[in-house]
């Protein structure tokens, strides 16, 4: 290291950090899909200009997206290598959806544009936003029983969306004519470029004063010491093999649990995570592709680990073999809507049960780990239109070496917020007759679990459909260390007054409803952390003393009285 | 009590500021041309009156001759922080007392799946009853009224103070929450009673919910602590109303001000704003990014021709959304105690650990070890070592070298110095990114903008930051350490008004949108008219949130007039939003959301020459030196004079480097910077390239 000193290496790489934040803010701000504005269902980096591999990314982007765009980044650059996209100019950006590309599902649409300095490309700059709607046969792309992919929406292969900066209005059309509620997509789409534009105007800042050749140095400096940190950590926990379960309730098709078998293996500072032994690939849309089963796995380390700066260097310690013949590496045309939402949150989960034997200070028991998609999707006859609803719903966090699990957190891939019942009640012809903590959800331990979410909607008016796609439907999340699991999902359909409960438990598309019918959902409870034994009798009383847990419940679950 | 003061030549005028540390007064006496008085000294934390009785009687001043005393205090900020709440009650539609514990199912961090959460009203004295309003304001379910007596009375007997009702879609009809709220008063005598959508009438009800929680478990501490101040007050000799500093920048009287107690929750930061728009307005720079740097953490805010920006979404912390008008002060985790250390990949960082003001940073000398920003100053020549080390217990200057060093050099292969140089500077960069997140990012072009810098730091940092920024100049106040206390001594009334439209703007009522401002004025003129400061003028100012029909987010587009036009607001839309994102959208329709009015009512404007006494201006800048002493400048040392601020000619012209001291604020000239004083005492430092 010539001209490259501690001082400059911290501040290109706060530096860059926040050109990032910046993107992410500008994308979020300028966008109209609620999923991206309200939710922060987007996420923007910096990747490299050889291979793709993140340079930077925005420290409040979705987590599920942390690993995958490199993937959908090195796609481009690969395809315009080998001629099957047309090699790039200054302005062009790139849109691209294809799952099997380095994606997640259809709705993360992903737009790439290069950014150039002196005629050559110095680095891509990449953004994912989650488009409300990509065609398909459901409403909003989570179908729960598709086949194919074709039944849920239009895959785009990278072609250039923008050219020379100026929007393809033929490309734009074809989109438009295949997508819902397509007039609004226009403004997300100006909004996901112009997140870029922010990103290459802040990166142009910082080469013009450091220099190109000093950036790219620290750059390459960054990556190392990443992977150094992350070494770190992994040379801290005890050599062995960590081993780990966790279930999906059912692909939605096929009514059985589907299996991730996990077996981590430690090697003095390199961690390899092994599926062998879970599921084959699935009839129904729980497959995931190998991009987002990588970045489950990145993700779920930098839960356990944060201060580890996202860049590709973090990633290097961390080697997963390919789930070769399982439904973590799915094929064309494997459905795979659920991979994001749902699958990726187990893949967390079985990470998490791993490693919370070899760092029981550091990792949670399990947490609910699920979108809670509801989709309901009907006409309203009093205004004269159709609508499409979607509930998104928390649940409860895992105990931990220092305190209870949190009550009604963010699904563990996401960051988003659910909306707030009067806005719902405004936008659809619905009623929610409750919205509650649900009571003696969270797993018994010495720190319980968080507590999940109860509510009930009623159709006011008009006919409606309802689709889920949820789950731990059938086994509640994991307590770990002697911690009890937190409760089930469960969903229950009332039709004139006839209680259904979907056959999948926690999937299930298309239920007619009509007005006075219902919608139950209680979702599930984080897993206790530690012997319920060694629980306080303070933190027990007041847990009853909040109704959090009945004197009776208490008693059964802690194994004191304190009625 | 209701006796009224002009506030105009010939009176008196006192503004008192709690902060976390210090209680400053700034006194200004126009009876004599503007004398000032100035007192700092310690907040007495568990009584802050005690502190702003002592800071009243350090000036010797005869209190029986104030006319007017202005007050910012941190009570409610604490006591929202600390959670030392009142005990209170919240009585909720059945099926939804759970609401203000659920939150928007969120976590406090992006990674990490740990935190914890805890709700400002318990969930065992949250009680529901049973009614039910749709979202269109019909009634669904009918009051049962017999149930809200019960809660009511379970409530009293829970021994709780303050009483919250919140109902679904009150905004929309406030019926029940009315009459719920008159059938407690009947039981509830105290009068510590909110009704939800009385402080905030719109949709969103958990965070309409946690807004009411916060006020009415604030408004007995509040009410408390005004009680006490006005009866110390008065034995000094003071009989007259008081004025409090609310959250939105204006003043109110103390007399109103606990029935909308959630709007103090920003007093001190609120007026530091207020100064700094006004000294920026009569300096000629109405365009600012405030810069407050205290020990813990940094606060920012924008200032666009001498108007705060307002925002009615400030979090106060995780969870903790307040919506009702408060100036948009951004705190950032950074300040002088941001301690620094070397991470695992050999990486210096900084923050988000604090040494506080206790230990503090090494050289306060009260045992602290870790290196921070402030050392950073001092070893670099920045802070005068012999004032910083006069303490208790004095550390030498080679020991806090020496600790940068070993915790920071050692694993960087730097020296001491370079290691400090390297954790200023990351300091600075890491400040101008998110103040650069709050303001400039947000659609600003920095060249028209000045960093204002206060607080007991900010002056010490504002050149450097200035230049990360690409702001051209950096404005000083005269006392950079009593900002907030001028904010309280200059402030005006304010009072603000929203109402939501929600309409398109092709389809809007033009009518209507005319009479909601029109109301706004009479009953923002109203409220003015019962303070007891008369006011010079009424000011209005209107504004319009606006978005492209199917978005979520809003921007404010201010309004020229109140003359409404459908033409007009589209245009003033349309330029608004492609100036923030460059982006245009002619393909969809502009929705108006809200109509936004602030009235105020604007005092005389006081003279601010005499903040430093000219009296003590020296003749010529060699005149005012009081050292030269080598300072750090990005890598290399230089001989740099250090003038007595206090004691610089009216007019001085000073080329940096050079460094300026006063009572409790270090400013830092980097070279190449060129800075004018002001007739006002402020210093106009032109950054150089």
């Amino acid at each position: 290291m010539t001209t490259l000193d501690a001082i400059t290496l911290s501040v290109i790489q706060a530096a860059l950090q926040q050109a990032c934040d910046e993107m992410d803010l500008t994308f979020s701000r300028a966008a109209f899909s609620p999923v991206i504005a309200e939710a922060n269902d987007r996420s923007d980096g910096i990747y490299s200009a050889a291979d793709g591999s993140l340079i930077a990314q925005g420290s409040q982007g979705l987590p599920v997206f942390v690993g995958v765009m490199q993937y959908s980044t090195r796609t481009v650059i690969e395809m315009i290598a080998d001629g099957r996209c047309l090699p790039p100019e200054e302005g062009d950006i790139y849109i691209v959806n294809d799952p099997y590309l380095g994606g997640t599902h259809l709705m993360d649409v992903r737009f790439v544009m290069p950014l150039y300095r002196a005629g050559r490309i110095f680095c891509w700059l990449s953004n994912t936003g989650h488009w409300p709607d990509i065609g398909g046969s459901v409403p909003g792309g989570f179908s729960a029983s598709a086949t194919a992919v074709e039944q849920e929406g239009l895959r785009l292969p990278p072609v250039k969306l923008f050219k020379k900066g100026v929007l393809d209005r033929e490309i734009h059309a074809i989109i438009s004519s295949n997508i819902r509620v397509a007039d609004q997509r226009i403004g997300d789409i100006k909004a996901q470029a112009a997140a870029l534009l922010v990103g290459q105007d802040r990166v142009n800042e910082i080469l013009d004063r450091y220099g190109d050749e000093t950036v790219s140095e620290a750059i390459a400096e960054l990556r190392r010491r990443a992977a150094d940190q992350m070494r770190a950590h992994i040379a801290a926990i005890p050599d062995g093999t960590y081993r780990s379960k966790a279930f999906v309730d059912s692909d939605g098709v096929v009514n059985e649990p589907l299996t991730i078998a996990l077996a981590i293996e430690k090697t003095t500072d390199r961690l390899t995570f092994d599926f062998t032994g879970s599921s084959k690939p699935c009839a129904g849309p729980m497959n995931s592709v190998l991009a987002t089963t990588l970045s489950s796995v990145y993700l779920a380390m930098r839960h356990i680990f944060p201060d580890v700066p996202i860049s590709a260097g973090a990633f290097e310690p961390l080697v997963v073999n390919t789930p070769e013949d399982t439904f973590l590496d799915a094929h064309y045309p494997r459905p795979v809507s659920g991979c994001a939402a749902e699958v990726s949150q187990r893949i967390a989960e079985a990470v998490f049960a791993a490693m919370v034997q070899a760092l029981p200070e550091k990792v949670t028991a399990a947490p609910a780990g699920s979108s809670g998609n509801f989709a309901l999707g009907g006409s309203d006859p009093l205004r004269g239109r159709d609508y499409v609803m979607y509930q998104i719903s928390g649940g409860g966090y895992g105990g931990n070496a220092g305190h209870d699990g949190l009550s009604n957190g963010c699904s563990t891939i996401g960051i988003s917020k659910s909306p707030p019942v009067e806005i719902m009640e405004q936008a659809f012809p619905v009623l929610y007759r409750h919205y509650a903590l649900r009571e003696g959800s969270g797993g018994a331990g010495k720190h319980r679990g968080g507590f999940g979410l109860a509510y009930e909607v009623e159709i006011l008016r008009g006919e409606a459909r309802a689709s889920f796609v949820m789950d731990h439907g059938r086994f509640g999340p994991q307590g770990v260390l002697g911690g009890g699991d937190g409760a089930v999902n469960e969903v229950t359909v009332f039709r004139d007054g006839e209680a259904h409960v979907p056959p999948h438990l926690s999937k299930e598309q298309d239920i007619p409803l009509k007005a006075g019918d219902r919608v139950r959902v209680a979702t599930p409870g984080g897993g206790g952390y530690g012997d319920p034994a060694e629980r306080s009798p303070e933190l027990i009383r007041r847990d009853v003393e909040m109704g959090y847990y009945t004197p009776e419940q208490a008693e059964r679950l802690f194994g004191t009285s304190y009625r | 009590m209701n006796e009224k003061v002009s506030a105009a030549a010939g009176s008196v005028v006192a503004g008192i500021d709690v902060g976390g540390t210090f209680t400053d007064l700034l006194l200004i006496d126009a009876r004599d041309g503007g004398s000032v008085h100035i007192a700092k000294i310690p907040t007495t934390v568990e009584n802050q009156a005690f502190g702003v009785v002592s800071a009243l009687g350090a000036t010797q001043f005869p209190v029986s001759d104030i006319d007017l005393i202005v007050h910012g205090t941190t009570t409610t900020t604490n006591a929202v922080l600390e959670r030392r709440l009142a005990k209170t009650g919240m009585i909720t539609t059945r099926g939804f007392r759970d609401v203000i514990e659920l939150g928007r199912r969120t976590r406090p961090q992006a990674y990490g799946m740990t935190g914890t959460f805890v709700p400002v009203i318990p969930r065992n004295l949250r009680l529901e009853v049973t009614e039910r309003v749709e979202a269109g304001g019909a009634i669904r379910v009918a009051l049962d009224e017999q149930e809200v007596r019960e809660a009511v009375q379970r409530l009293v007997e829970a021994g709780c103070e303050s009483l919250v009702i919140h109902f679904l879609h009150s905004y929309a009809n406030p019926t029940h929450e009315r009459r719920a709220a008159e059938i407690a008063a009947e039981i509830w005598t105290n009068g510590h009673i909110t009704a939800g959508h009385a402080l905030l009438s719109e949709a969103r009800e958990f965070e309409r919910g946690v807004t009411a929680a916060v006020n009415a478990s604030v408004q007995p501490i509040l009410e408390r602590y005004v009680a006490r101040l006005r009866k110390e007050l008065a034995a000094q000799g003071y009989a007259r109303d008081f004025l409090i500093m609310n959250g939105n920048g204006g003043m109110i009287s103390a007399r109103f001000v606990t029935a909308e107690s959630a709007k103090t929750v920003m007093s001190g930061p609120a007026s530091g704003v207020i100064a700094a728009a006004y000294t920026g307005k009569r300096a000629g720079f109405p365009n600012l990014v405030t810069y407050d740097m205290g020990g813990t953490s940094t606060d920012v805010a924008l200032i666009r021709n001498a108007e705060p920006a307002v925002s009615n979404e400030i979090e106060i912390e995780y969870g903790m959304p307040i919506h009702v008008p408060m100036v948009a002060v951004h705190t950032v985790g950074a300040g002088g105690g941001s301690i620094a250390r070397v991470d695992a990949a050999g990486l210096i960082q900084l923050g988000p650990e604090s040494a506080g003001a206790n230990p503090g940073p090494i050289c306060y000398g009260r045992g602290g070890s870790e290196p921070t920003v402030t050392d950073a100053n001092l070893v670099l020549g920045r802070l005068a070592p012999k004032k910083l080390l006069a303490v208790d217990h004095p550390i030498s200057m080679e020991s806090v070298t020496r600790i940068f060093e070993d915790k920071i050099g050692r694993a960087t292969g730097l020296s001491g110095v370079d290691a400090a140089g390297a954790v200023l500077r990351l300091g600075n960069i890491k400040m101008a990114g998110a103040i650069r997140m709050v303001s400039v990012a947000r659609g600003h072009d920095p060249r028209d903008f000045s960093l204002f810098a206060f607080g007991g730091a900010g002056p010490l940092h504002a050149s450097a930051l200035a230049r990360e920024l690409g702001l051209p100049r950096v404005l000083v106040p005269a006392r950079p350490g009593i900002t907030n206390a001028l904010g309280c001594v200059v402030a005006d009334m304010r009072h603000d008004f929203v109402n939501t439209i929600n309409q398109p703007v092709g389809g809007l009522d033009v009518a209507q949108a005319a009479g909601i401002l029109a109301r706004h004025r009479s009953e923002g003129a109203a409220l003015i008219a019962k303070e007891a400061v008369t006011p010079e003028t009424i000011r209005v100012t209107h504004s319009a949130d606006m978005q492209f029909i199917g978005q979520t987010h809003i921007i404010n587009v201010p309004l020229p007039s109140p003359h409404i036009e459908r033409a007009v607001l589209q245009d003033l839309f349309e330029r608004a939003y492609f100036a923030r994102f460059r982006v245009e959208l002619p393909e969809i329709r502009a929705v108006l959301v809200n109509l936004n009015t602030s009235v105020t009512g604007v005092r005389t404007p006081l003279d601010l020459s005499r903040l430093i006494d000219p009296a003590g201006r020296a003749s010529s800048l060699d005149a005012a030196l009081r050292e030269v002493r080598p300072v750090w400048y990005g890598g290399t040392w230089h001989d740099t004079p250090v003038y007595d601020r206090e004691k610089l000619p009216l007019d001085a012209a000073i080329e940096g480097p050079a460094i300026l001291e006063q009572m409790d604020c270090t400013t830092v000239m980097e070279p190449g910077d060129r800075a004018q004083s002001d007739a006002d005492g402020n210093l106009v430092v032109e950054v150089g390239r």
